[in-house]
């Protein structure tokens, strides 16, 4: 067992190795690409501060604050969908051509095959970007750093990319019954990115719960970032429960997994 | 005990009835019809290893369906299978661990990737230790002149090209069982020619088992000792391919004058909806001999030919009759 993960991971590890080697073959597209990914993801960080210039606050909610959720969430994201790219373009390019069929035919599981069919360096452009807005949250809001929040930052870096993750699978699950991969996920990805920029206090309630206990996007970024900020949760959630939420994000992954075998039983039933 | 053993295998496909124009897509949408249609009926066949078996049937009849079902990734409606002791799509990761596929269609190598570095990704995918990677690899390479190839990235290569590194690709973890899905479709003469002997070389010498759809006969002519022909999901044969050739002759008589022929002997005829003149094409499938005299002796004959027919002729006037 040990040892089949130690080797599926080396695989993985070969694969990516391999995609970043064909990435950086085109040397130039991959500059253009990265700041590209740099420079529009960064409009919405210049679009936050406008906000923020005309208005001065969100509530009680400082720039610094919201900055700190923008970056984590603008790093997590870019994180995941750097890695997930085969589950993104999952509906075109493996169901739609029949592609898939190739995967099955090899004896490795097809999430690995899949997670290893293309690493997308150039996201690097958005994650430098949220890093940067991050750090200056960071220095900002003074924080009084203890080895938990250290720990509890990191958990939530990666729950975050694994919830982001997660959405990727979902949507590709969906392209067996509708090849085209939706647009309604992107209503999650991007919008969730969106979304998550702001603390979820501000949102209403039904929006509050659908990302609380449904696609717990809040329990990645907004709940570990009160408990980071060291401040009481409006919503008057306890520490503990901001400690533990980043779970979610790996149980949502988990969720996705099992919905992928769900779909991969379907496909090879209908064989469409 | 066989190594593949397929027992009344079906498969039944759901299909969404399209309705033409714009107003029957936007209907479709909401009230959905569908059709069902079986691709497979009830196919039963066995085969032991190191055969080499011919799989063929015109467009549609259920081959990449078999195939497909064979190869654990697609699971049957009804119906049993079992390969190598397993069954293929219970079990998918062990099954297709000890079978090389290759569709003609379509590429199992990675598109941007020198071929060098697709067959040593397979190493690994499919964990072939590096000594015997090493010494399998190398003799492929050779055997299917692949030399020159090795550092050109998949989507450059010509389709001959491509074909044979595909068909090195399925052979790199040493399968038992090969399923080659129309291998030689597009490809030139001489490509053709090479993939065979190969392929041949493989069954004889590894004595590799190897089930192989195609529409050339002269794959089949080539390569096969058996034959399967599948029409409409239905084995409508499963014999040898020299029953075959002998099943069918075409005797060619030249009457003295436009014969009568008995009821019996007009429907032998090759083309029985044709106006009869003094030289009539029979086919005949079986006791040519006693055919031969009957004739001679019912009719004035002037002269009288036996041929074989080419095997392509016999398998088009079956995929005919069978409509």
């Amino acid at each position: 067992m040990a040892d089949s993960i130690a080797n599926d991971f080396a695989l993985y590890l070969k694969m990516v190795s391999q995609s970043i080697r064909s990435q950086l073959q085109y040397r130039l597209s991959f500059l253009l690409m990265s700041i590209g990914n740099f420079v529009t993801s960064g409009v919405e960080a210049f679009g936050v501060w406008a906000l923020f210039d005309r208005f001065g606050t969100l509530g009680q909610w400082s720039l610094p604050q919201i900055a700190f959720l923008y970056g984590l969430v603008n790093c997590v994201f870019a994180v995941a969908e750097g890695l997930a790219r085969g589950f993104d373009i999952f509906g075109s390019e493996f169901v739609k051509t029949g592609n898939f069929d190739r995967l099955l035919l090899r004896p490795r599981s097809t999430v690995l095959q899949l997670a290893g069919h293309e690493f997308q360096i150039h996201r690097i452009g958005r994650f430098v970007q949220g890093a940067v807005v991050f750090g200056w949250a960071v220095w900002m809001l003074g924080i009084d750093w203890h080895a938990g929040k250290v720990l509890l930052l990191v958990f939530t870096f990666v729950a975050g990319v694994a919830f982001f993750y997660a959405l990727f699978i979902i949507q590709a699950t969906f392209s067996f019954w509708a090849t085209e991969s939706l647009e309604i996920m992107n209503t999650l990805t991007y919008g969730g990115v969106e979304t998550a920029q702001y603390p979820l206090a501000i949102y209403r309630k039904v929006f509050r719960r659908f990302f609380t206990y449904i696609v717990p996007l809040g329990c990645i970024t907004y709940f570990p970032a009160i408990a980071v900020f060291g401040i009481d949760d409006p919503l008057g959630s306890s520490r503990l429960f901001q400690y533990m939420a980043p779970c979610a994000g790996l149980g949502f992954f988990a969720a996705a997994i099992f919905l992928w075998r769900f779909g991969i039983r379907h496909y090879t039933s209908t064989g469409s | 005990m066989a190594q593949i053993l397929v027992e009344n295998l079906e498969k039944r496909y759901r299909i969404a009835e399209r309705k033409p124009g714009l107003w029957g897509a936007v209907s479709g949408l909401v009230n959905r019809v569908y059709r069902d249609v079986d691709a497979l009926h009830g196919v039963s066949f066995s085969i032991e290893p190191g055969e080499l078996v011919g799989y063929i049937g015109p467009n549609g009849a259920g081959k990449s369906t078999t195939i497909k079902i064979l190869s654990g990734i697609l699971v049957p409606s009804g119906g049993h299978c079992i390969i190598n002791n397993r069954i293929p799509w219970k079990d998918r990761v062990a099954h297709v661990a000890g079978i090389g596929v290759v569709f003609g269609q379509r590429t199992q190598l990675w598109w941007d990737l020198p071929v060098i570095e697709s067959f040593d990704l397979l190493k690994d995918i499919y964990r072939v230790l590096p000594l015997a990677y090493r010494t399998i690899r190398d003799e492929l390479i050779t055997l299917l002149d692949l030399e020159a190839l090795l550092d050109t990235p998949v989507r450059q290569l010509s389709l001959g090209q491509r074909m044979r590194c595909d068909l090195a690709a399925s052979l790199i973890h040493q399968p038992d069982i090969l399923f080659l899905d129309e291998p030689t479709i597009g490809l030139d003469a001489v490509a053709k020619l090479s993939l065979r002997h190969f392929v041949k070389r493989q069954n004889r010498e590894r004595g590799t088992t190897v089930l192989l759809t195609t529409h050339d006969m002269d794959d089949i002519e080539f390569l096969c000792d058996r034959l399967m022909l599948i029409n409409h999901g239905t084995l409508l044969m499963d014999g040898t391919v020299n029953d075959l050739r002998s099943s069918a002759r075409r005797v060619v008589v030249d009457f003295e004058v436009v014969p009568a022929l008995s009821p019996e002997h007009l429907a032998l005829r090759l083309d029985p909806g044709a106006p009869l003149t003094e030289r009539v094409e029979f086919q005949v499938s079986s006791q040519v001999p006693a055919f031969v005299s009957a004739i001679t002796a019912g009719y004035p004959v002037r002269d009288l030919t036996v041929e074989h027919q080419p095997i392509e002729e016999i398998v088009a006037d079956l995929y005919r009759r069978l409509k």
